[in-house]
């Protein structure tokens, strides 16, 4: 099966870290110590049971381990396949769950020296996002000018679910970084779990917890426009990663009546949600949550109203789509085009670079 | 949503199409008005410890209102009382003009959410009886809300056994933050005891749950609280489908009031396509999500989404169904949708009847 859009900027597959053993060369002599000693186990988060079908497409999980641990197979399936000429490596691996700040800022740093290493400096075609802990706004801004020297790095990633709402003063010297570094800020799906991840408690099924995912990003998107974050910093793009998209139209509704009838409280909010979210906010193709008929699909589109706001995404190695089935049927040409290519690179000013390069290689 | 600050010209109700209101909040003068049906252990409760819910203030709410009472300025009554305490000046000011000919009562901070279970289940049996007292004695328009103490199931569910069948009551009410998602088997008592009664069950947006609005902490703002609303009406019918209430009650018919709408379908298909993943995880579940959302929810109306432009809504409600939506204006609160500008677009009669009348008439039983 034969991809049909090739040349794409795939902004979402996720590098799986294969156990904690592989960041022992980065990490100090201290905290190598504490894993031995201490007997730590695996980091990985319960956002994505390691067995679960939407955590490991069948045909990408591999007999032992965690899909996307292992470079070939990346290369092959997630940039072979789809013909993408450069893909965004968003590790999940779950620094942001520990309540030690020290100890999560320290595997931080060794999940973004072991990226660099063992993925970006071994395959041209990716990128990577700087998995930061925001445990401690101080160490993760430390972290961000560490790694913003290599132009690898495109992007900051958080996660939706944390310890305070991102539009929170408290984040705000992360934005700045981002911004002063020409960094995007990724939000992806999963929690810290130090909050329950719905807003009325703990769920009993995984179902749930997945389906509430895209809750959390529309209270973190009121958070952001609220505050002022787009306000302070106009240059910041924040892309949601694996948020689902089909929310965006209804929840700009209710958040723009709102803010009609309530602006008075934030002053500061000088433009209708809606115009922020077209000017500042990205978000990544799959997960596709969308209507059965491609009609109403495309009357989504319509809705959305605007052809910049998608990212192409595969989320490589979920099973979000059988084959190279990524983009939805029966969206214009056009469209494709920008959801592949066009919008990724006016929302990653380090991606452009590259691409010229790659440009001039061809002619 | 209109922040209505001087009474409008109304014109005369004959001129105007008879409407239900899915979401009116009557208010009691004082407390005192609950004492007849109160024991005086819980009078002297009231006077001793007072009332206390799962937020940090004595009195009013850690993110302040945008109003006085979250009200319209308009709507105090003549004698000074708090807005929506006056039967006599709701229905100069609303049920007349506006031709509410069906009008649900949901009446807040009457209790539900108390942390003490049994001072709570005290303050539900007085509302209820106060409703009849007040309210729908008195103007046959109006329809109760059986409130019930919703953390303490089995105490709910004998409060509505107790009312069953009472010509006053058209549903039962819950609010929808809960301390546990909706779907836990602690509610299931209430569930049992609603579909066995035939009243819908009706979750209000707004509690006492104690958890905050948002799956990450508490935001700043009156307005994220407001928006959120709608973050936890769409955890509290995931988790109603997903633990299989619908399954296992499937006469049970639910109406989410006051947290919008248009959020319902991308839900839907969210809930489907995850369901069809994780299939393995639930296997209570007989069909799809989306099909046990399509034969037991309803929504009401307001705070209705405004696209622009306005058309959009008509794609939503279509995924939804024409059937499936309960007007109502949240009188006397500060975000009332006035029914003659709420929808302004072109509807066929059938659209128009169901939308303002047809389908909470059939949800609630009323001829």
């Amino acid at each position: 099966m034969t991809f049909a859009h090739p040349g794409g900027i795939d902004c979402d597959i996720h590098p799986a870290v294969p156990s904690l053993a592989a960041l022992l060369p980065y990490l100090d002599e201290h905290w190598r110590e504490q894993v031995i000693v201490r007997g730590m186990d695996e980091l990985a988060s319960i956002s994505y049971p390691a067995n679960a079908p939407l955590t490991a497409r069948p045909d990408w999980k591999p007999a032992r381990g965690p899909a996307g641990a292992d470079l070939a197979r990346v290369q092959r399936e997630a940039l072979d396949a789809f013909g993408s000429r450069m893909a965004i490596c968003n590790c999940l691996y779950g620094v942001q769950l520990l309540f030690s700040e020290d100890m999560a800022a320290a595997f931080a740093r060794a999940i973004n020296d072991w990226m660099a290493r063992e993925w970006l400096d071994r395959e041209p075609r990716l990128r990577a996002s700087i998995v930061i802990a925001p445990q401690s706004v101080e160490r993760a801004v430390d972290e961000i000018e560490r790694c913003a020297a290599d132009p690898r790095f495109v992007q900051v990633l958080l996660l939706v679910m944390g310890d305070q709402p991102l539009g929170k003063r408290h984040y705000w010297p992360i934005y700045a970084a981002a911004e002063r570094r020409g960094l995007a800020i990724g939000i992806h799906a999963g929690s810290a779990y130090h909050n329950p991840p719905t807003p009325v408690g703990w769920p009993s099924y995984y179902t749930e917890d997945y389906v509430a995912q895209a809750l959390a990003f529309q209270s973190q998107l009121t958070s952001l426009v609220c505050e002022g974050v787009f306000n302070r910093y106009p240059a910041l793009k924040v892309v949601l990663l694996e948020s689902g998209f089909t929310w965006l139209p209804a929840h700009l509704w209710r958040l723009t009546k709102y803010w009609r009838g309530l602006r008075m409280e934030i002053p500061w909010v000088d433009r209708a949600p809606s115009d922020i979210v077209r000017s500042n906010v990205r978000l990544s193709l799959q997960p596709v949550d969308g209507p059965p008929d491609r009609d109403s699909l495309l009357r989504l589109f319509d809705h959305l109203q605007s052809d910049d706001l998608l990212l192409f995404s595969t989320d490589y190695p979920h099973w979000q789509f059988d084959g190279t089935e990524a983009i939805p049927d029966g969206l214009p040409d056009s469209l494709v085009r920008k959801i592949m290519v066009d919008n990724p690179l006016a929302t990653y000013p380090r991606l452009a670079p590259r691409l010229a390069q790659v440009k001039e290689t061809a002619e | 949503m209109n922040v209505q600050t001087r009474p409008t010209d109304a014109p005369a109700a004959a001129s105007k199409l008879a409407i239900a209101d899915g979401d009116i909040h009557p208010a009691r003068k004082t407390t005192a008005e609950f004492f007849p049906w109160l024991a005086k252990r819980w009078q002297d409760e009231l006077a001793g410890i007072g009332q206390r819910f799962r937020q940090p203030y004595q009195q009013g709410p850690a993110y302040p209102k945008s109003q006085p009472n979250a009200s319209r300025r308009d709507a105090v009554p003549p004698d000074g009382h708090k807005q929506g305490s006056d039967l006599a000046f709701m229905q100069a000011q609303h049920l007349d003009p506006n031709n509410v000919a069906l009008g649900i009562l949901n009446p807040l901070g009457a209790g539900q959410g108390l942390q003490n279970p049994d001072f709570c289940a005290a303050m539900c049996a007085a509302a209820n009886h106060w409703q009849i007292e007040y309210w729908t004695g008195r103007d046959a328009r109006l329809k109760g809300s059986i409130l019930v103490s919703y953390e303490d199931g089995p105490t709910a569910a004998a409060e509505i056994r107790k009312w069953a069948g009472n010509p006053n009551f058209a549903q039962v009410l819950m609010l929808s933050r809960t301390g546990e998602p909706m779907g836990n088997r602690r509610y299931w008592p209430i569930y049992e005891a609603a579909a066995e009664a035939a009243l819908p069950l009706g979750v209000h947006a707004f509690g006492y749950g104690g958890q905050p609005i948002t799956s990450t902490g508490y935001p700043s703002y009156y307005i994220e609280e407001m928006t959120g609303h709608s973050q936890c009406c769409q955890a509290g019918l995931s988790s109603m489908v997903i633990e299989g209430v619908f399954a296992r009650f499937p006469a049970l018919r639910l109406v989410m009031i006051e947290a919008g709408f248009a959020w319902a379908p991308s839900l839907a298909w969210r809930l489907d396509k995850t369901w069809r993943r994780l299939k393995q995880e639930t296997p209570h579940l007989t069909r799809a999500p989306s099909e046990y959302i399509r034969d037991h929810v309803w929504w009401t109306t307001q705070p209705m989404e405004e696209p622009e432009p306005r058309e959009h809504l008509l794609d939503t409600i279509g995924w939804i169904g024409w059937d499936r939506l309960i007007f109502a204006t949240d009188y006397p609160h500060w975000d009332f949708d006035d029914p003659a500008t709420a929808l302004p677009l072109r509807l066929s009669k059938e659209q128009r009847d169901a939308f303002f009348i047809g389908n909470a008439k059939k949800v609630y039983g009323v001829a």
